[in-house]
């Protein structure tokens, strides 16, 4: 065996500096939209409030059960930002709690969908024409094809209703949109020349996969994940909305609409701050993704 | 067989179920390729050269033939199917620069892949092997760190060639590989081929309707018509002596630029009609739609093999 020769160490660092260097060019690239960057600031923001929840929020014990009525239905105040609740818990520390919770069902959602999903998708596009093919793309027809609320329904009513089996019912209704993605785009690219010349050098199918396929998708898997980043949120807050989801006391933010709404219009404030923070979540995972459509398409 | 023989198709086909029916793309193809020579495939669009290098390759199988690659290796079988040798062994460089290389790796990736697949190399000298065979195509080392849509079209078409040397073939498909860059990369690429080609003694099958080009590198010339070989000649015969009435309008339509050329230039035969669908290719000779001279028979049997000398073979009653 050889040492690697001068030149050898010499290209690594080449390498590394053109890596480097292109980083760079797409983070110059998305700089340049005011836009995602405000998105990415907001992200960071709430991720960083949702991280460090018990030293941010005002009244971390006001997060889960906390009853003090003597504070109950106070409107916005000095103390209370966001105004108190019918059991007198400040609803700003609620809703930084419950941005732990939003965090938490796009991570476990997204983690659990987009590889599935891309993999699926990946090898459904490979093996076009083959038995594989037929058995992927049908089956995330017949998942795509059930409303996520009766999914949701029926799990609930199987297991107990909680935000964990919620997020696992909307995971089960959301990876086969990542195949319909990944495995149009698959079939797209599946014969072109750089593919041939790759298979009829001999490499294997996990390098055609995963380097020559995936890379180029790559882009538009990363836009999809921000933009339904969002819709996670949303779809966790219907869920909630009609009682399948997180439970109260949970301090997620759609079961908070939901129990908070019955007090409206007399105690508007009380509903006013989780509707907006999901709105706000939304509106920022947009603009994060529209920037890192554009980082892509300008390449 | 004879020993000098690299590459021998007999009898090849291959079809395609299309919506408007069965494409006869290659239909019955026969010919022999020796060892280090350039054998040239010429024909209009849709004649079916293409398929029949993809069908070697082992892109598609074919529906019926034998294809021997070095005497012992069966090419009907598929590209999955084939002994590691063979894919080192036989490459290809396609026509379009802008599709052969991936957007998203690095031509320095891009080159290595056959090197470490076919531990050509050890894997601590690859980016050394890289530079080296950059430089062996007319490019610098600074190339390696690229993504192809930083190269122009020749340069492009450079790195195809680089990986296709990598795993050190000795027969690569030239499918058109240059008539898509302009004239001054076209003749860069073409003279690096015919350098390589001299120093690693490859032999290449060469698909062009580019007729130039045809003269200048190969040394025999087969003329392919809807799926069919009508001719087979040396190079200099193909161009002295056409005798096909497909060839003779073929090289009637082609630009010439000196007076030299105009001379020798058949005359007489001027383009006509459409090549017709390979759906329905016409019966016998399927150019007797086009051809000034038909008789009778061609078009009701496939013209026989008139051998003229060892080397030229026409396919055609003219000569009966
Ligand atoms: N995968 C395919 N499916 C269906 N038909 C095909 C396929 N590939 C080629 N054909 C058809 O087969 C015939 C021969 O095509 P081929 O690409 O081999 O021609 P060619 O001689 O290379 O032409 P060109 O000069 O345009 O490259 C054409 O009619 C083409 O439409
Ligand atoms: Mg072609």
């Amino acid at each position: 065996m050889q040492e690697s020769s001068v030149n050898e160490v010499k290209f690594l660092e080449l390498e590394k500096k053109v890596k480097r260097e292109n980083w760079k060019r797409m983070w110059f690239r998305f700089r340049r939209s005011k836009l995602s960057m405000v998105g990415l600031s907001i992200i960071l923001i709430l991720l960083l409030m949702a991280v460090f929840a018990e030293y941010i929020a005002p009244y971390p014990s006001h997060a889960g059960l906390h009853i003090a009525f003597k504070n109950a239905y106070r409107p916005p105040s000095f103390e209370h930002i966001l105004g108190t609740d019918m059991y007198g818990r400040d609803v700003f520390s609620r809703i930084i709690f419950g941005f732990r919770y939003a965090f938490m069902m796009i991570g476990l959602v997204l983690s659990l969908v987009t590889p599935t999903g891309v993999i699926l998708g990946l090898i459904a596009g490979y093996y076009r024409g083959t038995f594989i093919e037929t058995v992927i793309v049908r089956l995330s027809d017949i998942f795509i094809s059930l409303p996520p609320l009766v999914l949701a329904l029926s799990i609930a009513s199987i297991l107990e209703p909680n935000i964990f089996n919620a997020m696992m019912a909307v995971s089960l209704m959301w990876w086969p949109w990542y195949v319909k993605l990944t495995y149009s785009m698959t079939v797209s690219i599946r014969n072109e020349p750089f593919i041939l010349a790759a298979e009829s050098q001999g490499a294997s199918t996990l390098h055609i996969l995963f380097r020559e396929l995936l890379p180029i998708q790559l882009g538009t898997i990363l836009t999809k994940v921000t933009l339904d980043a969002g819709w996670v949120i949303l779809i966790g807050a219907a869920i909630s909305f009609v009682g399948l989801g997180a439970q109260p006391p949970t301090p997620d933010l759609g079961t908070m609409v939901s129990e908070y709404s019955k007090y409206l219009p007399e105690y508007w404030w009380m509903s006013l701050g989780p509707a907006a923070s999901i709105v706000l979540i939304i509106l920022a995972f947009n603009l994060l993704g529209d920037g890192i459509r554009d980082v892509f398409a300008g390449e | 067989m004879q020993d000098d023989i690299i590459l021998n198709v007999s009898d090849l086909k291959k079809y395609f179920n299309t919506a408007e029916g069965v494409v006869r793309a290659v239909d019955g193809v026969s010919f022999n390729i020796r060892y280090g020579e350039t054998l040239a495939l010429v024909g209009e669009s849709g004649s079916g050269k293409t398929t029949t290098g993809h069908v070697i390759m082992g892109f598609y199988s074919p529906d019926d033939g034998k294809i021997i690659y070095k005497n012992r290796y069966d090419l009907s079988a598929p590209m999955k199917k084939r002994p590691l040798e063979l894919k080192r062994d036989i490459q290809i460089v396609f026509q379009d620069p802008g599709t052969s290389l991936n957007p998203k790796r690095l031509v320095k990736d891009i080159i290595s892949l056959p090197l470490l697949i076919h531990k050509t190399i050890d894997k601590r000298r690859i980016y050394d092997k890289v530079a080296e065979l950059l430089e062996y195509v007319g490019l610098s080392e600074e190339f390696m760190f690229k993504y192809p849509h930083e190269l122009g079209g020749g340069e492009k078409q450079l790195v195809a060639v680089a990986r296709a040397l990598a795993p050190q073939p000795s027969f690569i498909i030239l499918d058109e590989s240059t008539s898509a860059l302009d004239v001054s990369s076209q003749a860069k690429v073409l003279n690096t081929l015919v350098k390589i080609q001299k120093e690693l003694q490859l032999t290449y099958l060469l698909i062009t309707h580019d007729l130039g080009v045809v003269r200048n590198i190969s040394q025999r010339v087969m003329i392919m018509y809807l799926g069919k070989i009508y001719e087979e000649a040396p190079t200099e015969k193909f161009f002295k002596s056409p005798m096909h009435p497909y060839t003779q309008m073929l090289l009637s339509s082609i630009p010439t630029l000196s007076e030299e050329d105009e001379k020798i230039k058949p005359k007489g035969i001027e383009s006509i009609g459409e090549i017709p669908s390979a759906v329905k290719p016409p019966n016998g000779c399927r150019f007797h739609t086009r051809c000034p001279f038909a008789k009778p028979v061609c078009s009701q049997r496939d013209p026989p093999d008139i051998v003229l000398d060892s080397n030229h073979i026409v396919r055609c009653w003219l000569y009966e």
